[in-house]
């Protein structure tokens, strides 16, 4: 079925968090917003909101954002409690005003999360996700190192579910969504789209270690299997990616204790 | 008047790279660390070069003004990316991928440069799958292609609708990978508001923490931007928002040319315009031309009847029926004006008659819904979310819109620009597309530039600086260049005007859409020269940038960003009206054939136009440096 694109139109009350820095006492305030389009998007809607605060001389909600449609990771609002709003599969700026009613009172917040400090209003700072893909989400390959692309094959199935994996756009939404605010879906995504491939086995158990301790290093909680974290996923992450990433862990973590420490192992290369 | 000296090496074509990779001079590994590089951007271009730089050895400094490089506009890229591997065994080469975007970019790029695009696109490939980047495989479990627009053969490689955001996840590992060793210091939220010069060398940056507002001065051996593309000088683009000038254009204005900036790319395949509010177009990727037929009615009186009962025999495939042998894979340009010549005609579909149908009818039958769920599911998502239409059963409706400039500053074979130590890589320099760009090959050139050319050729200038002579972030031309932004950043807050930023944003892109768009006349570009400065005084009598410069302060960002579009435009503007000719993305109305093709004058314009600041109160000076074409006639593009 097609479904109804024609235009009507809509108002709502906003009521957004506001907060001038990480210091700064926090509080909602509530912001009429008349005669929408409803084939607006959200971000639009908070763009014709923040010119008129700007028009009254107050200043406007600051927000982050860029792409708007959906692969930057940029955005960041719990929309009534949601990460990323009512919507399944989609990030903040995939919102458009034909989700709400006329009349509603939208709640929006920034994503709220221990390792998510506050920078302004609705903007975060997540570069803690940053730090765990520093900490080992790579494969060690210098330019130029490189050989004949087709003289790795990768089975067709391994690929898919590597690219369903590397399909994360590093928003954060899995972290507030979660009641422990645990950082699993992003890591397991990471670890798991690497593993599968051949060219990610040399550092797969480095990898999966190290990234794990930088994720608990940073102060993000633990996962206890409630899976609020794929619900809120705009690309739809299998929280499966999870239990793949703890074998891993556990593989790794065995292997780690029985490896010589010393650099026996190269004892003999002279 | 600015010396532009392309540096092409001698010798036959396909020796040239190879031969000055042996020619030029080299930096000793011990030496490398005591030189540092500041790297500005960190998209495809910018984290492959400070990655591949730092691995080499050398101090990287690199600034982004998002909150992490990852989030680089990129990131958006759907379709895939070129390369002259020929897996397909259907004929391609290194000379065809060459010679594809010579002509696909109207024979105006240099020939050199896009040879050696082509030769290292191999390595692009191979550099990626051993990254871990997850590119579409057939069931053997080897690399799959698809085609795209202006090529016969098949040398796209592709994730899914994913293709940037994997690229770029890529590049953006081995970024981290540098930066967790230590070998790059990551400046994120920071955005570049000036270059420094000292003694006609660019030897450091002026750069505004987003987050703190702290203005700090950094000093460094050589300077590379990575800053993107420019095409927000439209407001309405398929660009992120805040893709901007800023950085390229604060380094013209200290001296470098600006290259072609006429030459931008209005994309064929993009979601129509809805309303005055939009913030921005987005695109379908050109991939869809693969299996989607695009046509209109045939009688006016049709484009408002639902699609379905539009009979075949009354449907305007306009594409195929002009272009036999491309059809629907004909270039962007071409088929973006063939479009806009339908609805000129009164036969574009949608309220707003700004639209054609882009069909899969035929490939649902031919590969079952599945079959194209597989290969497009996530565009038909993005389609539904903004449209709330399923194109699984109704055509899509597209419109052209603006989506990439092949003009930025201009830089030699080294991509180095006219001042010395300034290197310009990706969508941000002039250099590979000519008038019109393939698509599939601006990920293969960010990538091209930042692994496999940036490295060797900045060894060349580095070499010539002794080390440890780097400036002191202390000397009078870093205070002179903090002092400017201080000003203008004060400027721009006390105006304390009627009207927000985004007003005036949205009224240039107006201008320059109705101006300096798909066709361009002289009529129309002097009016628009009257247009944009009257604009840009308004501007700083009116403008509203609440806040201070203290703080995170999103107006004043945009305010900065805006203020430089207002002079870039013009210079645009400019560029267009002088290049009296019509070629690739460039479509001046007074030049063209009766059946509607550009008309090229390569007598009097076979050259590159690198303009050079002379001022805020005199006309920039137009520098030319010719194309002699050795290797390829210069010919009249026939799709047909
Ligand atoms: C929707 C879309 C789809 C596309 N699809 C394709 C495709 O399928 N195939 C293809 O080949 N091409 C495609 N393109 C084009 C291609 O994506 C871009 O040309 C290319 O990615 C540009 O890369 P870049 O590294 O030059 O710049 P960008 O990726 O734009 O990166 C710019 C960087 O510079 C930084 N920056 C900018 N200004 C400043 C400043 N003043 N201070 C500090 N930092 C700054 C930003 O933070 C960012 O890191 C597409 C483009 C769009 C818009
Ligand atoms: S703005 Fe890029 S994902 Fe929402």
């Amino acid at each position: 079925m097609v479904a109804d694109n024609s235009s009507k139109s809509l108002s709502v009350t906003l009521r957004v968090w506001r907060q001038a820095g990480p210091a700064a006492p926090g509080r909602f305030v509530d912001y009429p917003a008349r005669n929408l389009n409803s084939n607006m998007s959200f971000l639009e809607m908070l763009d014709v909101v923040n010119d008129e605060l700007t028009k009254q001389g107050e200043e406007p909600i600051a927000f982050a954002h860029d792409c708007r449609e959906g692969i930057c990771g940029t955005c960041s609002c719990t929309i009534n409690g949601k990460p990323h709003g009512p919507g399944h599969g989609i990030a903040t700026c995939q919102t458009y005003l034909r989700s709400f009613k006329d009349g509603d009172v939208i709640v929006v917040e920034p994503f709220r999360a221990r390792a998510f400090p506050l920078v302004k209003d609705l903007v975060v700072d997540r570069s803690a996700f940053d730090q765990i893909i520093q900490a080992g989400g790579f494969i060690s390959v210098r330019t130029g190192a490189a050989p004949d692309a087709n003289s790795i094959p990768v089975p067709k199935p391994d690929a898919d579910l590597a690219m369903d994996a590397a399909a994360c756009i590093g928003c954060g939404a899995c972290v507030a969504a979660c009641k422990n605010a645990s950082a699993m879906l992003f890591v397991a995504a990471k670890v798991s789209q690497l593993g599968l491939l051949p060219q990610g086995q040399p550092e797969r158990d480095q990898r999966v270690l190290a990234m794990v301790g930088k994720m608990d290093e940073l102060g993000f909680g633990n996962c206890t299997n409630q899976y609020e974290c794929s619900a809120a996923c705009p690309k739809s992450i299998s929280h499966d990616f999870i239990a793949r990433m703890n074998r891993d862990y556990l593989k790794a973590s065995l292997r780690s204790a029985l490896k010589p420490t010393s650099n026996a192992s190269g004892g003999g290369a002279g | 008047m600015a010396t532009l000296d392309s540096k092409v090496p001698s010798g036959p074509l396909a020796d040239k790279w190879r031969k000055h990779k042996a020619d030029i001079k080299l930096v000793n590994p011990a030496n490398k660390r005591k030189y540092e590089v500041i790297v500005v951007g960190a998209g495809l271009a910018g984290s492959s070069a400070a990655a591949t730089l730092a691995e080499l050895g050398y101090k990287v400094k690199s600034f982004v003004f998002h909150d992490s490089p990852r989030r680089a506009h990129s990131i958006a890229a759907q379709g895939g990316i070129n390369a002259a591997k020929n897996y397909q065994n259907d004929g391609d080469s290194v000379y065809r991928l060459f010679y594809d975007t010579i002509k696909g970019g109207d024979y105006r790029s240099r020939e050199a440069n896009v040879h050696r695009l082509a030769e290292v696109s191999v390595n692009i490939i191979d550099q990626c799958v051993a990254q871990g980047v997850p590119f579409a495989r057939e069931y053997g479990g080897l690399l799959a292609n698809r085609s795209f627009g202006g090529a016969q053969v098949s040398r796209t490689f592709y994730a899914r609708g994913q293709t940037g955001q994997q690229l770029l996840l890529g590049a953006y590992s081995a970024l981290s990978r540098m930066v967790g060793a230590g070998a790059i210091e990551l400046h994120t939220h920071s955005e570049m508001l000036d270059l420094v010069v000292v003694n006609g060398q660019a030897k450091g940056i002026i750069v505004r923490n987003l987050i703190t507002g702290e203005i700090s001065r950094h000093a460094a051996d050589a300077v590379v931007l990575a800053t993107g593309g420019y095409g927000n000088v439209f407001n309405l683009s398929t660009y992120a928002r805040g893709s901007n000038v800023t950085a390229i254009w604060r380094a013209y204005k200290r001296g470098a040319c600006m290259a072609n900036p006429c030459y931008t790319q209005i994309h064929p395949t993009c979601i129509p315009v809805t309303g005055d509010y939009q913030s921005k177009l987005t695109l379908m990727s050109e991939s869809l031309r693969n299996d989607g037929r695009i046509w209109v009615p045939k009688r006016k009186e049709d484009r408002l009847k639902p699609p379905a009962s539009i009979p075949e025999e009354d449907r305007d495939y306009y594409l195929e029926r002009i272009y036999p042998s491309f059809g629907n894979l004909c270039p962007r340009d071409v088929a973006s004006r063939a479009a806009k010549r339908v609805c000129d005609e009164g036969r574009g579909v949608g309220e707003s008659g700004l639209g054609v149908y882009l069909d899969f009818a035929d490939a649902i039958n031919r590969l079952s819904e599945s079959g194209v769920r597989e290969r497009y599911g996530n565009l038909f998502d993005i389609y539904h979310e903004i449209t709330a239409e399923n194109a699984y059963q109704v055509p899509m409706r597209i419109y052209p819109a603006v989506h990439y400039t092949m003009g930025g500053l201009w830089v030699d074979y080294n991509l180095m620009s006219n001042l010395p130590g300034l290197f310009v890589l990706g969508e941000a320099n002039f250099s590979d597309h000519g008038a019109n760009r393939l698509g599939a090959s601006a990920l293969m050139q960010g990538l091209a530039d930042g692994y496999f050319v940036i490295p060797y050729t900045i060894g060349d200038y580095l070499a010539s600086q002794r080390p440890g002579s780097r400036p002191s972030a202390d000397s009078a031309e870093f205070r002179g260049a903090e002092e400017n932004v201080r000003s203008l950043t004060d400027r721009l807050l006390a105006t304390k005007g009627k009207e927000p930023v985004s007003h005036f944003h949205k009224r240039l892109g107006k201008i320059m859409w109705e101006h300096c768009g798909m066709a361009r006349t002289r009529a129309g570009l002097e009016e628009a020269l009257k247009l944009i400065p009257a604009l840009r005084e308004e501007f700083w009598a009116n403008v509203n940038v609440p806040g201070s410069a203290e703080t995170m302060n999103q107006s004043l960002e945009q305010a900065g960003r805006v203020a430089d579009f207002l002079e870039f435009g013009e210079l645009l503007c400019l560029d267009a009206l002088k290049r009296e000719e019509s070629c690739g993305g460039h479509f001046r109305e007074e030049y063209q054939y009766p059946d509607g093709e550009c008309k090229r004058d390569d007598a009097n314009f076979g050259h590159v136009a690198a303009w050079e600041y002379q001022g805020a109160d005199r006309a920039p000076l137009r520098n030319t440096e010719p194309l002699n074409y050795e290797f390829v006639k210069m010919s009249v593009r026939n799709y047909k």
